[in-house]
């Protein structure tokens, strides 16, 4: 994959390669901080907001797992982000099942599916593997909406799901907590999980594993690296995160149906991670406020040709910071460390 | 079996569609390496610059002409203010561009001439094709001008200086450049081409799906489906790969009972996966050596 | 003289004294909710103005066109309308986003047109659990006019599947030894109304011979022409919207034959579907419509019609006249703009419903005649009134008295 060896060359990267995939302890305890105060200050209204924010930021820093350590390029996440969100919602709906379950069920089966199709991926690369996926997506909504499966997927229709509400402990010691407010800390505390877990599989043997193959693939296995089976194993951890994100995101939006999960998702997804930064965790964040954020921006700016200033928004990103905004984070860095050496 | 004969016949009709958008996506590879995801877009935005010409007055191949050297200029110019300056970013990047790219041009032909679909006038006419109601004198036109299209484009990459020293500049830009080709102009040339042969594909397919700002959505996907099939590197790839996915999907609506008209689309997407997973450069691609 | 004066001046001055005792009352009636006041009333809508469902994004730039006419001519009973529109892209996460946002952070009065079905249903349920009016929703699936467990969302133009019976019962006359088949596009339009035609043709439901579908991303459905007139079938319903409605009457043009052909309303406009189809493959094609066809000439000297053509010219200069979206906005405007006067000075939350639910006779510019808007507390559907129509020469016949079309619940 030349594409990402052309990321690795970029100079602001050379100067902290172990560091490239996360943030210092400083900066993490700031964002965490802010992640953490900013909804008791806000509306409810907001509080979704920023919910939705971190479930995307999820499923970005999913793709991120991917591209950025695997190096495997995919237009596809959308369709497993529907298959957690449907799963999630169908265990809920029909089988009574506590939303917090679901999740991990929603990660696992999402898990199985990137693993299964991540084993026809292995043979296709760069273009191929971008159709292959691509093709994925397209093909999602009209799986779900097959008759076949109405009775559980309700179909063109949808599933309507119920939004869960604090738990009673916390009325008990007298907190007042929103059904908004505490769906936020919830997704917050699986953030945040999934984030750390990231963090360390990536640094672990087997993250190293996967780098190696992103950087070489040839070199790699010359070395010992089972090629096969951590690209798989890429594909199959980076779909089952998405899912975890789909199945966060049908509680949150209270409702699946084929057409919340469109190519359409896919390339927000995609963009999200370009934005954030390829490889780079934190970006996610970054690239989750852009599909939330953006589209708002390009309509309050003109409602015909929203679409292209959307695009315009995005060409002045890709031009200013084609390293996404990973650029500007080592960009602060260094002004900081001249300042300090000063 | 006779309904056997009509669906391949009408796949062929529809394949022909296919085939003309995949030999504008192999135009595009072969010039950049990648495929170009705002094409469609391109394609349809010339087709709506062919039909304001005719509204305007000008007869059909006088507006065929001026649309084929305005999409010839509109892709250099798109190559050389977007993606030139891009150059060194990452594929990721450049592939942010097509999508944004893609916004751009749909939301402004949305607002430009609206969503109501026109009629586009076919030089061929629509009766039916020797004696068959299945094939319309402008589908076999179609299919003709996409054959003669590769023709040209064959003799283009294999015998012209250009050709080669283009098919040099995408696949190996180093060595290109150390035997004095000038591989960023090759780039734009390769964008110019790419955009007159899609305006092609867009004047021809309009007749059939009509004109509106987003009747390439899904001609694009099988486009790709179909230059992926044939092999992304060979244009006789593309049409042949036009002409399978066009018969192929109607024989899985036709044949497979219960989801086969459901799953047309996807049963077609699995199949390439699947030629892909077999063939990873498609059915006449040539292999590509991976060196350390 | 001066008596005469004197008693001129006394009537005055006692009107003066009665006007202000009026208006004194009025005063005291004044009820507001949230989004409305003394200058304003606020009113939110979703609408996709990108993405795939873009072509809709007319009808939310002809009702803030309607508005602003409104606005200019002195706004309802002296207040100014404040009309906040939305982009969802036709995605039902980012429609959630923004009902919240109208709801919660511009404090709207109501939401008013939210278009399609998968953004409805998506906001249905916080819509009413936040009481908060989901008014004429853009769609004509059935569940938009449930007062019983939805009392706070209504529907605006008529369901879906009551379209489909009607096809059912003029198939179930005309042609009882029929064959049918059933080309329909695989979303809540095409299931809804095939669902209708089942009901209506009840035990008779083995006429239909063949059902295909299609899915929007195809690039040409003709094929699926091909299949469906092989099954040897003399009935033809085509539930497609009008891109899909146009290949389909060209090709079956182009296949010679010669069904009866029934077109759903949402793809009969001469202008979008049967003039670019071509005349010649469009003649005598059935259809069902409750509005007049701008650029259809036999409404050329209508009252209503005239009406609709001067505002395109004078507030809407960027709306194609062919385009029935651009009608569609400009009808349900009015409608809201009727709910708001019979609202007067209360313009609580529940008095919008209650008025929404209490239109009379209402009929905006473009309705065909004889096709009014009624609504009462317990019928949350608005216009359920269609007229047949074949087309014949340049433009559609109407024929038949208006057909109400009255679903169970």
């Amino acid at each position: 994959m030349s594409t990402v060896q052309d990321v690795t060359a970029a100079p602001v990267i050379d100067a902290v390669p172990k560091k490239a995939m996360s943030l210092g302890p400083l900066a993490s305890l700031i964002i965490l901080a802010l992640l953490v105060v900013t909804p008791l200050f806000v509306k409810n209204f907001i509080i979704f907001q920023m919910t939705m924010w971190l479930i995307y930021a999820i499923a970005v820093l999913a793709l991120n797992i991917l591209t950025g350590a695997s190096g495997q390029f995919s237009l596809g996440q959308s369709a497993f982000y529907a298959l957690g969100a449907y799963t999630s919602a169908i265990l809920m709906e029909h089988g009574d099942i506590n939303y917090a379950l679901t999740l991990p069920v929603a990660g696992v089966i999402c898990f199985v599916a990137g693993f299964l199709f991540g084993l026809p991926a292995l043979r296709l690369s760069g273009v191929y593997l971008a159709l292959a996926t691509f093709a994925l997506a397209t093909a999602m909504p009209q799986l779900l909406k097959l008759g076949v499966f109405e009775h559980w997927t309700g179909g063109v229709q949808g599933l309507v799901v119920t939004k869960p509400d604090a738990p009673e402990i916390l009325a008990t010691l007298g907190l007042k907590v929103s059904q908004d407010m505490w769906l936020y800390y919830f997704t917050l505390a699986v953030s945040i999980l999934i984030y750390i877990l990231s963090v360390n599989l990536l640094k672990s043997r087997s993250g190293r594993a996967m780098m190696a193959i992103r950087d070489n693939e040839i070199a790699a296995s010359a070395m010992g690296v089972d090629v096969s089976l951590y690209k798989t194993l890429a594909f199959g951890v980076s779909a089952g995160i998405t899912g975890i994100a789909g199945g966060l995101g049908a509680i949150a939006v209270q409702f699946v149906a084929p057409d919340g999960y469109t190519i359409q998702l896919a390339v927000a997804l995609f963009l999200g991670m370009v934005v954030g930064g390829v490889g780079w965790l934190p970006g996610s964040l970054a690239g989750a406020a852009f599909i939330v954020f953006v589209p708002n921006i390009a309509e309050s700016v003109s409602k015909g040709l929203s679409g292209a200033v959307f695009g315009v928004i995005l060409i002045l990103i890709i031009f200013l910071l084609p390293h996404g905004s990973r650029q500007l984070a080592y960009g602060a860095q260094r002004l900081i460390g001249k300042f300090r050496k000063n | 079996m006779e309904l056997f004969t009509n669906q391949v016949l009408a796949g062929i009709a529809t394949g022909a569609i296919y085939a003309c958008m995949a030999l504008a996506v192999v135009m595009i590879y072969q010039a950049i390496d990648h495929l170009n995801f705002a094409q469609g877009e391109m394609a349809m935005f010339s087709t709506f610059v062919a039909w304001q010409l005719m509204q305007w007055g000008v007869p059909y191949w006088g507006a065929f002409i001026l649309t084929l050297a305005f999409s010839f200029v509109g892709g250099i110019v798109i190559e050389r203010a977007l993606f030139k300056p891009l150059a060194k970013a990452p594929v990721l990047t450049h592939v942010a561009g097509f999508i944004a790219l893609f916004a751009i041009i749909n939301s402004v032909a949305g607002l430009t001439w609206d969503f109501t679909i026109k009629q586009f006038p076919s030089p061929f006419g629509s009766s039916p094709f020797l004696g068959s109601q299945l094939i319309s004198t402008h589908q076999a036109g179609m299919i003709g001008v996409t054959l003669i299209l590769l023709l040209l484009l064959f003799v283009f990459f294999r015998y012209t200086r250009v050709g080669l020293a283009m098919r040099a500049a995408a696949s190996m830009p180093e060595s290109a450049r150390l035997v004095g080709i000038n591989t960023s102009w090759m780039i734009a040339l390769g964008w110019g081409m790419a955009a007159a042969i899609g305006s092609i594909a867009g004047m021809l397919i309009a007749p059939v799906v009509f004109l509106e700002p987003n009747m390439m959505g899904g001609v694009l996907i099988y486009g790709f489906a179909a230059a992926v099939v044939g092999g992304l590197s060979s244009p006789l790839g593309a049409v042949v790969g036009g002409f399978l996915v066009g018969i192929f999907e109607n024989l899985v609506g036709t044949y497979i009972p219960g989801v086969g008209n459901e799953l047309k689309l996807p049963i077609a997407l699995a199949l390439i996966i699947t030629v892909l997973v077999v063939k990873p450069n498609g059915l006449f691609g040539r292999a590509i050596v991976k060196r350390v | 003289m001066t008596i005469q004066v004197s008693v001129r001046i006394a009537a005055l001055a006692s009107v003066a004294l009665a006007s202000l005792a009026v208006t004194d009352a009025a005063f005291a009636q004044k009820k507001y909710d949230t989004g409305a006041t003394d200058t304003e009333i606020k009113i939110g809508n979703i609408i996709p103005y990108s993405g795939p469902a873009s072509a809709y994004g007319i009808i939310g730039k002809m009702e803030e066109a309607y508005f602003k006419m409104i606005n200019e001519q002195g706004g309802i009973n002296g207040r100014k309308i404040n009309f906040i529109s939305y982009d969802d892209g036709y995605s039902p996460p980012k429609a959630v986003e923004q009902a919240r946002k109208l709801v919660e952070s511009d404090e709207v009065l109501f939401v008013f047109g939210p278009l399609g079905t998968p953004s409805n249903t998506a906001i249905q349920k916080y819509m009413n659990a936040k009481k908060v009016p989901q008014l004429f929703v853009a769609t004509g699936a059935t569940k938009f006019g449930e007062y019983k467990s939805f009392p706070w969302t209504m529907g605006w133009q008529p369901a879906y599947q009551s379209e489909g019976q009607i096809f059912a019962k003029y198939a179930m006359t005309e042609k009882p030894d029929g064959k049918i088949a059933v080309l329909y596009q695989n979303d809540d339009l095409g299931k809804d109304m095939l669902k209708g035609l089942k009901d209506g043709l009840g035990a008779k439901a083995s006429m239909i011979v063949a059902e295909e579908s299609y899915e929007v991303s195809e690039p040409t459905i003709e094929n699926h022409l091909t299949k469906l007139k092989a099954t040897g079938a003399d009935i033809l319903l085509s539930i497609s919207t009008p891109k899909f409605a146009a290949q389909a009457i060209k090709k079956v043009g182009e296949l010679g034959w010669k069904p009866m052909y029934f077109q759903s309303n949402v793809g009969a406009s001469v202008a979008s579907v049967m003039r670019p189809a071509g005349l010649e493959n469009s003649q005598g094609v059935l259809s069902l419509a409750y509005v007049k066809e701008a650029s259809d000439p036999q409404w050329a000297n209508d009252e209503g019609m005239k009406k609709y053509l001067d505002f395109l010219a004078k507030h809407a200069p960027f709306a194609n006249v062919a385009d029935s979206s651009a009608e569609y906005g400009y009808g349900q405007a009015q409608t809201v703009v009727q709910v708001l006067k019979q609202a007067g000075d209360n313009l609580t939350r529940a008095n919008i419903m209650k008025e929404a639910a209490s239109l009379k006779d209402f009929v905006p510019d473009t309705m065909l005649p004889g096709v009014k808007i009624n609504t009462s507390a317990t019928d949350f559907y608005p216009i359920e009134q269609l007229r047949m129509m074949r087309f014949t020469g340049e433009k559609w016949d109407v024929f038949g008295p208006p057909i109400e079309s009255k679903l169970g619940g």
